[in-house]
């Protein structure tokens, strides 16, 4: 049989070796390992330091160990009483007193960035202020600065602070893009939440819900896209136009009929669903199917992703509370009419 | 286990029976254990109430509600009980069983008593100020934290009122003195919970 | 009938340990078919429905009707023979803590037949847990069916906390107990003062759902986040609960199998009684995301940031146990050195997650999921793992089988690894927790593929353990009375098993590890502190099973009674609670024969002493 000894020296630079080139995985976007912004950089930091402690520690411990499973290992005829030692006070001071030190250098940093992180932006002129409130299974995002509601894709300019201002409609969700910061829950009226952070570079930054939510826990993904500020301030133009609705006007007032007592776009329709202006032009439909973009392979084109969710949303986020639109009286052609006129609505900020 | 007998050896009973075997002594020691549990219990259900005590929504407010003079001869009723079983025990040290048995009685008749004007209240409550368990946070609140202990109490009513009956059946001696001796150290542990019931419900309800 | 009636701890701990190792299996095969499902992306092995009850389920099982009865049943085993006791201090109680134990974990699973399992984790956070969002019955299986598995712990708590306190053979002061003894006691002190707080939660949950109550209802007034405060209270001390035992486990095998005697024993004792507090003081650690605010996080980052102090004492004092011994690699001494590295991993991930900012992106991944396998696995099942291969000879009459246990050893290390390594790498590339499903081209796929593969070398390490003790079941009971030679504590001086009785006479206790102190003076038996005598034993009884009996068919008649059954005399029956009263009456009436009637137990005189313990 193998002994321990031996194992250790074979697995202990296999986890070390597998640590490092995991370290190096992850998607830029995604990524907690690769961070975005200042504070996912600053809980980035923490975790480096908090890390390298505790590899000082466990390199300690599996040293002590490698060497008594060995040393010490009872050999063949072996069979006097080993000397019974009741303890060492030193070697107990000393055992207490590091991990004490250790303690305190994490303690430090944590606690001072606690408070640099934890500051209330929502009277800071100078920050952006977003209102968030999921949704089983559905992220909205309000702009009470512009007077703008959108969904599922979070808009911003780069190098500005986002306050966000979180709650909930409904059961608690948690908030997550790992890029740009750590998590906060959206908890129901009354027990509001309050965070902010901000994304230097432009790009799209995948978001996540983190708390179990129901059967759509896994589908319920949003975007931040970050953008110049020229580009934001265009979006927030775009946003507040009139609408656009489809040009057959049969099909326009199918639409309004069904799906803007809950939907709204431009400035027609009601509050309950998401907003479904420029959805064409969005990152995802429902916010998991991901819209192949130009260039890349993943996803798929957003006219089939619409008429995917469109034709059996339940067979893409069960349990989520849209009506069926066959189950409202439209037709498949109806259906597919209402999905291009959707995958064609597109906004011009970029 | 070896040491334990069912009479006494001499025939006439040792100061403090329950203490006298080794059971007894458990029974004693695995009570108060019992009782720090069911602290944090109450404890538990103190912290609900004061976290939700102001959520009255739209319905009545403590203030509205409580009718301090009954509460007051509730909280009298029960305080004379402890005192009563600590008759009862001082009794029982006597070797008395009469008038140990006459003093549990009595107090197992106050504890009806204030069981009866709490029952009266909740009715009140319920039927004439629309103040149920479905009112408000703060009703689900009251209701459960006093109901809780009310129905403490009616448990302890029916223990005693049983031990009661085994001393007339069997008397008293080591066997059945410790359950006396617990039963009493339930009601005043019931006792003290309504104290700070009567502090942090009600007089906290009207004042604060 | 003679195990339906026991109250014999020896008997009681058997039937823990049967239990516990049958709701572990199906815990188990939950973990299995949560694995299938993750191991690759966009896949629909089980719907999202089906996965959401088999989380809950894995967790609340393997946590509440798993591991934590198979302690139990070392405890019994082992604690009353470690102290010079026969029996606990009250063995009805015992018999009833298990019975209601077993009817509760019962009463959870029948809702895998009965409409669905609970699906809201096994944390079962409001409001989705209140009935407006689970509007079926399953999660009223979790809050009724723990409540009643959960008043069994409690009550076993007690039982073993008197026990120590009050039946110790003479000489033997607190600070000459064995560890596993001081841990089992700390450990009952930690029931003793956190069940209650989840018993309050779990009421208020079922008067929410089936009363109207209003304790997390926003829309009159509750705080949804009242009941994670509530369920922390309890859940932090809980998972002290499972390790401490653990830790008693360690602190035992690696002494014998060193042939040296615990180092630093006063601080072992110490550092538990610190974990144990400090363990209360922490839970909000589990709330950093909820919104406390700058002060409350940092007070709780560096609370539980201190807690590593104390257990990295106990890993050092452990090292230093074997230095300078002489280490024999039995397979309950191989558990439980790899438990030494492996907890520590799971202690280190601990600390990086009490840092608050870190833990705002940790919280909710798989870092944390693989930070409690690493310390629940790695730690506790190792440790359980040990002590019943060191105490099965004890509690059986038989060895288990050293071949096959290192080959169980080894699968399950190597399994265990795999799965849970790289759930640490999952967390930090942004995978979430409690997902029925991933997208692909997150870089996932591969490790959660690794991940699955190590769930099923670890069931391949649990089914060998379960052949190893089918093959020992078979051969003859005849383990010495201290069949590793180097026993050090009480048990280690009576027959394997025991005699009915435990000690023909209570032993004279002249030291910590009071047999070894013996064997040194050149003894190979205990000095008696008592002459040999007529040994009065308790009696039998059905009542605790009646009990449990009578409070499961309550909890079932709670459940139900909102429930429109379409059928005048069932909904007649649960409506006007009749089911309740009469599961009521049961459990009560019960209790009331056991007060009316005394057990005067029964004698066994001196000729009948001497003979081999229990059959099993």
């Amino acid at each position: 049989m193998m002994k321990q000894w031996q194992v250790a020296k074979r697995i202990l630079p296999l986890l070390a070796m597998f640590s490092l080139l995991l370290s190096a995985c992850g998607r830029e976007d995604l990524s907690v390992m690769k961070p975005q912004g200042p504070v996912a950089q600053g809980q980035y930091d923490l975790m480096k330091l908090s890390i390298a402690i505790m590899i000082v520690v466990l390199i300690i411990v599996f040293a002590i160990a490698a060497y008594v499973l060995i040393r010490f290992r009872r050999r063949a005829g072996q069979n006097e009483v080993p000397e019974q030692v009741e303890g060492n006070f030193k070697l107990e001071v000393i055992w207490t007193a590091i991990p004490l030190l250790l303690v305190i250098v994490l303690a430090v940093p944590t606690v001072q960035t606690i408070f640099a992180q934890g500051e209330d932006l929502s009277k800071d002129k100078n920050a952006i202020q977003v209102k968030v409130t999921s949704h089983q299974y559905w992220w909205e995002f309000t702009y009470p600065q512009y007077d703008v509601t959108t969904s599922q894709d979070l808009i911003i300019p780069t190098g500005k602070k986002i306050a966000f201002e979180l709650k909930t409609a409904d059961v608690l969700h948690s908030f997550w893009v790992p890029s740009l910061a750590g998590k906060m829950d959206t908890n129901p009226d009354g027990t509001v939440n309050r965070f902010s952070f901000s994304a230097p570079n432009e790009g799209v930054y995948r978001g996540k819900c983190a708390e179990l939510c129901g059967r759509s826990h896994a589908f319920m993904e949003f975007k931040v896209k970050a953008v110049s500020q020229e580009s934001f301030d265009r979006w927030v133009n775009e946003m507040k136009a009139p609408a656009v609705l489809p040009e057959d006007t049969q099909l326009a007032e199918k639409f309004k009929t069904n799906c803007l007592s809950c939907h709204a776009v431009g400035d027609q329709g009601g509050p309950v669903a998401p907003n479904l202006t420029g959805i064409g032009g969005k990152e995802a439909v429902a916010g998991i199917l991901l819209n192949q973009r130009e260039g890349q392979e993943e996803g798929n084109p957003v006219l089939d992703n619409m008429k995917q969710w469109l034709h059996d949303p339940q067979s893409v986020k069960p349990g989520n509370t849209m009506p069926n639109p066959k189950d409202l009286g439209l037709t498949d052609e109806e259906i597919d009419g209402i999905a291009e006129y959707l995958a064609n609505y597109k906004l011009d900020y970029e | 286990m070896t040491t334990s007998h069912a009479e006494p050896v001499s025939g006439q009973l040792p100061h403090e029976p329950e203490k006298a075997t080794l059971e007894g002594r458990n029974k004693l020691i695995g009570f108060w254990l019992f009782l720090g549990g069911e602290t944090v219990l109450f404890g538990t259900l103190f912290a609900t109430f004061l976290a939700l005590r102001g959520q009255t929504n739209e319905g009545p407010s403590a203030n509205e509600l409580f009718h301090l003079p009954l509460v007051a001869a509730a909280t009298f009723i029960l305080l004379v009980s402890s005192l009563t079983s600590v008759f009862a025990i001082q009794a029982m040290h006597r070797g008395n069983r009469n008038a140990l048995a006459l003093w549990l009685g009595i107090t197992v008749v106050l504890g009806l008593g204030f069981l009866g004007i709490e029952i009266y209240e909740f009715y009140e409550y319920v039927v004439h100020k629309e103040f149920g368990m479905t009112t408000s946070a703060f009703s689900s609140a009251f209701y459960t934290l006093v109901g809780f202990h009310g129905a403490h109490v009616a448990f302890g009513i029916l223990w005693i009122g049983l031990i009661i009956g085994q001393l007339f059946r069997k008397g008293l001696t080591v066997v059945t003195a410790p359950k006396v001796y617990v039963s009493a150290m339930y009601w005043h542990f019931i006792d003290v919970v309504w104290v700070f019931i009567f502090t942090v419900v009600y007089l906290l309800g009207k004042v604060g | 009938m003679d195990w339906i009636t026991t109250v014999d701890h020896k008997k009681i701990a058997i039937l823990y340990l049967i239990a516990g190792g049958f709701f572990f299996g199906i815990g188990g095969i939950e973990a299995i078919l949560i694995r299938i499902q993750l191991m690759k992306p966009m896949n629909s092995f089980v719907s999202a429905q089906v996965f959401n009850e088999l989380i809950t389920m894995h967790g609340t099982t393997m946590i509440f009707l798993g591991v934590m009865p198979i302690i139990f049943a070392i405890m019994n085993a082992v604690v009353p023979l470690q102290i010079g006791a026969r029996d606990v201090a009250f063995p009805f109680v015992n018999a009833l803590g298990f019975w209601t134990f077993l009817f509760g974990g019962l009463l959870l699973n029948l809702s895998w037949i009965m409409g669905g399992a609970p699906d809201a984790g096994w944390t079962s956070y409001t409001p989705l847990s209140s009935s407006e969002y689970s509007g079926t019955h399953g999660v009223d299986f979790y809050t009724i069916g723990l409540q009643i598995a959960g008043l069994g712990t409690l009550i076993g708590g007690i039982n073993f906390l008197a026990t120590i306190i009050t039946m110790r053979a003479p000489g033997m002061s607190y600070m000459r107990m064995p560890m596993f003894t001081w841990t089992t006691f700390i450990t009952s002190a930690i029931i003793l003062f956190a069940f209650p707080a989840i018993t309050v939660g779990l009421v208020l949950l079922t008067f929410d759902r089936i009363l109207g109550a209003n304790f997390f209802d926003v829309a009159n007034g509750g705080n949804p986040v009242l009941w994670q405060h509530i369920f922390w209270i309890f859940g932090h001390p809980e998972v002290y609960i499972l390790i401490l035992p653990a830790f008693g486990i360690i602190s035992e095998v690696i002494p014998t199998f060193a042939r040296k005697r615990l180092f630093g024993y006063s601080s072992m004792v110490f550092a538990t009684i610190l974990i144990a507090f400090l363990g209360f003081m922490v839970w909000a650690h589990h709330m950093f995301t909820t919104g406390l605010g700058n002060v409350a996080n940092a007070l709780f980052s560096i609370s539980t940031m201190l807690i590593a102090v104390p257990t990295g004492i106990k890993i050092f004092n452990w090292l230093f146990t074997m230095w300078g011994g002489q280490i024999r690699f039995t397979a309950a001494n191989l558990f439980a050195v790899g438990f030494v590295p492996t907890f520590v991993m799971g202690g280190v991930t601990g600390v990086m997650l009490a840092s608050a900012p870190a833990d705002f992106q940790f919280h909710d991944t798989y870092f944390v999921v693989a930070h409690f396998h690493y310390v629940i696995v790695g730690g506790l099942v190792l440790g359980l793992f040990s002590g019943l291969h060191y105490w099965w000879p004890k509690m059986f009459g038989r060895i288990l089988s050293e071949t096959l246990g290192k080959w169980t050893f080894w699968t399950f290390m190597i399994g265990f690894q795999l799965t849970f390594f790289v759930q640490h790498f999952l967390g930090l590339m942004g995978m979430q927790r409690r997902i029925v499903t991933y997208l692909p081209n997150q870089d996932f796929d591969l490790l959660n593929l690794v991940s699955s593969v190590g769930a099923f070398l670890m069931g391949v390490g649990v089914i060998m353990f379960l052949v190893n003790i089918v093959i020992t079941t078979r051969k003859p009971v005849n383990a010495p009375n201290d069949p590793w030679e180097d026993g050090r504590t009480l048990e280690w001086s009576i027959p394997s098993p025991p005699p009915e009785y435990n000690f023909k006479q209570t032993p004279l206790v002249r030291g910590i590890d009071a047999y070894w102190k013996e064997k040194m003076a050149g003894h190979t038996e205990m000095t008696p502190a008592e002459p040999v005598g007529s040994i009065h034993m308790p009696s039998a009884t059905p009542l605790p099973f009646v009990m449990s009996v009578g409070i499961f068919i309550a909890g079932l008649g709670l459940m139900f009674s909102k429930d429109d059954f379409g059928n005048a005399f069932m909904n007649g029956l649960f409506n006007n609670y009749i089911v309740v009263i009469i599961g009521l009456l049961i459990t009560f009436g019960a209790m009331a024969l056991r007060s009316l009637y005394d057990d005067h137990g029964w004698h066994i005189e001196p000729e009948d002493q001497d003979e081999k313990g229990v059959r099993t």
